[in-house]
């Protein structure tokens, strides 16, 4: 029942995971937490390494035609389900349609999709009806919800369910058996997995099982969690807090790193369909009246784990970097802002912000917020609550004084926030965009603009175009780019820099 | 006798159901939509809407509470909304770690607390007793976890006797066993010691002045068959229920308790499925805490019978 090795075990790599495993299904949920359990077990055709290029993975190669609308994909030799049966062309096929009908860069895929068919065993032909720039990088998206591969029985179960299984290709197998959800979960190495021959590089390359079992120990009291890494209890803490670092770094035999080296992005998001902020000026306003050092101060204290400023919509240090229209932000400014507000008509109504008090990150940023509001003389109203309510509360769409909203705070992983069409909290569609349902359409037309182009200079006019009037419309305030710091016990080898955590590549001694 | 117990269990029944009726209609009428959690923030406003349907969210209150009810009937706890897994399954992972520190813990409380409370009563106003008493208003003002923290750093960390967390089974390893469980029975027994030696004092100092105890002095007894054998057995009613009404104490501890040392318990179990508003796993918990409850409070009034033999059901 508990926690214990078998005996023949030679290698166990414990783990202090980010967050409990309660779902299994990386499709069926986009929780990082699912992600990161769907890259031990799963394997994905393409993957992104460190360039941020896409590259085979499970994919041998592939052709495009001359026209650029048809992809013919190779599946490489070797590859195997953890129930014994081979990787065929049929399982890939119906994993992407799964994947296609939940994922919204794959639905984005799918609409431009003509027929996606198996050729033979190892041939995947895909077609489009028109010419699309993101197939690659959506076949290879590194996070929620990744393209992963399962066999067609259970890719056919219904998109809105969970599958009953857990069988992929991946470097290890999900032990079913020994999952118990609030305590742990547990991986064995498996032996058929073939990796790669390139090195590991992000998600890409080879992913070499180094230890035969993985176990993840969920401690969800983060002194106790800091403790049993110093008491060497397990070997890897995935995002110790911030201020029990100082302990943790006191032993020597601790090692602490940020292992994503894109980090995250802060976000305060407005309710487009209420005033004040359906209103352009009480927004850029807000933009005015706050700086992204208080934020980061706040959330994260120390600033060796945050960006001074990052004025970049889609991240610093990303392939789409850029601070055009980022003055409101690089500034505060009380004056300008009072002035807008006033510009915008603002009537001294209430300004409902919701503060998700269990989720550091998330509340320090509704403090934040607030207190810059009640500078430019906003009539704030913190309303105190658990994060499981936030995202209720914040899908309902009627009037803040009838249960709505008119500010929540969250957070994005830079690999989501990476270019306009997987940063979903730049579309601006109106009633289907992301909660708070702004509508803009040249910030639409750019999106797509951006999704069609093949051109990486071109991209990047785009993106340019973009971000001007984003910093003009203000989907959110980006609030600050930091980075979550991992540790780790001296014993624990080769540990990849990437934005996910991965757990290929890593020995114990 | 016997009418008796059957008269009680059967008494269960009605309480039971009002406890079912009761954390049904909290859990739903409170906010939290497990669909908008499990769909995560990409999802669009449709998906929800399809989930929820999944999960049979959509049904009219009354139609959900009733399928729950016939399948609780037929031993069916449902299934976790998160992970899929059966309640009675993830209740039967966590039942021995909680069962097993709720005994450890009383044991150690009810093996210290009352002897305690005896020689505080018999020593009353010296310095012994002022001790046992400063030590129970610590135990009962002290918050349970920082009674763990300071237990952690001293038994783990600087003695490094103790783990710092985690649980292993009595099953698979008895010296793993006892050393997971010390740690964490002394926090949670801190509080419920507390209270035991207090009532137990304050009982028998009560006792001590009947009657029947100076005439047992005058007769010649010893005083520790004074203090065990007459004062104490009349003083033991009071403590017994005052161990049994600690019981819910316990369970209000035993939450914190393994959150602070990463048990897999029951508590935990409860902790996270509020978080999620995981309805099922919370009804079925909540449903099992109840009553053990109930059947523990129908042990301690058999009980009085021991103490008392003037008590006849």
């Amino acid at each position: 029942m508990a926690a214990t090795a078998p005996a023949n075990a030679e290698s166990v790599l414990k783990i202090v995971p980010h967050a409990d495993l309660r779902n299994v299904d990386p499709i069926w949920t986009t929780a990082y937490i699912t992600r990161n359990h769907g890259y031990l077990v799963f394997d994905t055709l393409f993957a992104l390494d460190e360039n941020l290029e896409v590259q085979p993975q499970m994919a041998a190669g592939h052709a495009v035609s001359e026209d650029g609308l048809t992809y013919t994909i190779t599946l490489r030799d070797g590859l195997t389900f953890h129930d014994g049966s081979a990787v065929t062309a049929e399982d890939v096929v119906a994993s992407l349609k799964r994947w296609g009908a939940r994922d919204g860069m794959g639905q984005k895929l799918m609409g431009v999709t003509a027929s996606l068919e198996a050729a033979d065993d190892k041939t995947v032909v895909l077609t489009l009806s028109e010419s699309y720039g993101l197939v690659l990088q959506s076949l290879g998206k590194i996070s929620s919800n990744v393209p992963f591969i399962m066999p067609k029985r259970l890719a056919e179960t219904d998109p809105n369910a969970q599958v009953e299984e857990i069988i992929g290709s991946g470097p290890f197998k999900f032990v079913a058996d020994e999952w118990q959800p609030g305590n742990q979960v547990v991986y064995e190495k498996f032996e058929e997995y073939v990796p790669r021959e390139e090195p590991a590089s992000y998600a890409a390359g080879g992913k070499v099982a180094k230890v035969d079992r993985v176990e993840w120990r969920y401690i969800p009291d983060a002194a106790t969690a800091s403790q049993a890494l110093l008491a060497g209890e397990v070997d890897y803490y995935e995002q110790p807090a911030v201020d029990l670092l100082p302990m943790i770094q006191s032993d020597p035999s601790i090692k602490v790193e940020t292992v994503d080296p894109l980090g995250t992005q802060g976000v305060i998001r407005f309710n487009f369909k209420y005033p004040p902020f359906d209103n352009k000026k009480a927004r850029q306003a807000a933009m005015w009246a706050v700086q992204q050092a208080d934020y980061m101060y706040s959330i994260m204290g120390d600033p060796a784990y945050f960006e001074e400023f990052c004025g970049a919509y889609f991240m610093c240090g990303g392939p789409y970097e850029t601070d055009i229209g980022s003055e409101a932000l690089r500034e505060k400014d009380i004056e300008k802002a009072k002035a807008l507000l006033a510009e915008s008509g603002y009537d001294g109504r209430e300004v409902l912000i919701l503060d998700p008090t269990d989720i550091p990150v998330a509340h320090g940023q509704s403090l934040v917020t607030a207190q810059a509001l009640r500078e430019i003389g906003m009539n704030v109203k913190l309303v105190a609550m658990d994060w499981a309510t936030m995202t209720s509360r914040r899908a309902v769409r009627e009037a803040p004084e009838d249960g709505g909203w008119n500010i929540f705070p969250t957070w994005w992983l830079a690999a989501d926030q990476l270019n306009p069409v997987t940063n979903i909290s730049v579309a601006a569609s109106g009633g289907n965009a992301w909660f708070g349902w702004p509508e803009n359409q040249k910030i639409e037309d750019l999106r797509n603009a951006f999704a069609k182009e093949t051109d990486a200079a071109k991209q990047m006019e785009i993106i340019e175009e973009l971000q001007a009037e984003l910093y003009d419309f203000v989907p959110y305030i980006p609030t600050g780019q930091y980075y979550q710091p991992t540790a780790f016990r001296d014993n624990v080898n080769g540990v990849l820099e990437a934005p996910v955590p991965f757990f290929w590549n890593i020995s114990v001694e | 006798m016997y009418a008796y117990i059957i008269r009680r269990l059967i008494a269960t029944i009605p309480i039971m159901a009002i406890v079912a009726v009761f954390v049904f209609m909290l859990l739903h009428l409170s906010p939290g939509d497990p669909a908008a959690i499990i769909a995560g923030d990409f999802a669009t406003e449709e998906q929800i809407i399809k989930i929820r349907e999944q999960l049979g969210l959509n049904d009219p209150l009354y139609i959900q509470f009733g399928s729950w009810l016939v399948n609780l009937l037929q031993g069916d706890m449902g299934q976790s909304i998160y992970s899929g897994l059966p309640v009675t399954k993830l209740i039967g992972q966590r039942l021995e770690p909680t069962l097993m520190l709720t005994l450890c813990t009383m044991l150690i409380a009810i093996t210290l607390a009352i002897p305690l409370g005896v020689i505080a009563a018999w020593k009353v106003g010296t310095w012994i007793d002022r001790m046992v008493m400063t030590l129970a208003v610590f135990g009962f003002s002290v918050p349970v976890f920082v009674i763990g923290y300071l237990l952690i750093l001293g038994g783990s960390r600087t003695l490094g006797w103790f783990p710092v967390q985690g649980y292993t089974s009595i099953l698979e390893s008895v010296p793993g066993f006892l050393s997971h469980i010390a740690l964490p029975a002394l926090t949670l027994g801190a509080v419920y010691m507390a209270l035991i030696a207090r009532m137990t004092r304050a009982t028998m100092l009560e006792v001590l002045n009947e009657d029947y105890v100076r005439t047992a002095y005058a007769k010649g007894l010893a005083t520790r068959k004074v203090l065990v054998k007459h004062a104490l057995k009349n003083a033991m009613v009071p403590i017994s229920t005052t161990i049994g009404l600690g019981v819910a104490l316990l369970i209000g501890g035993v939450v914190v308790t393994e959150s602070v040392f990463a048990i897999p318990g029951l508590g935990r179990l409860t902790v996270d499925a509020v978080l999620r508003t995981d309805y099922p796993v919370i009804q079925g918990v909540i449903l099992v805490f109840s009553f053990t409850y109930v059947l523990l409070n129908l042990l301690i009034d058999l009980s009085y019978v021991l103490f008392d033999p003037r008590i006849r059901y």
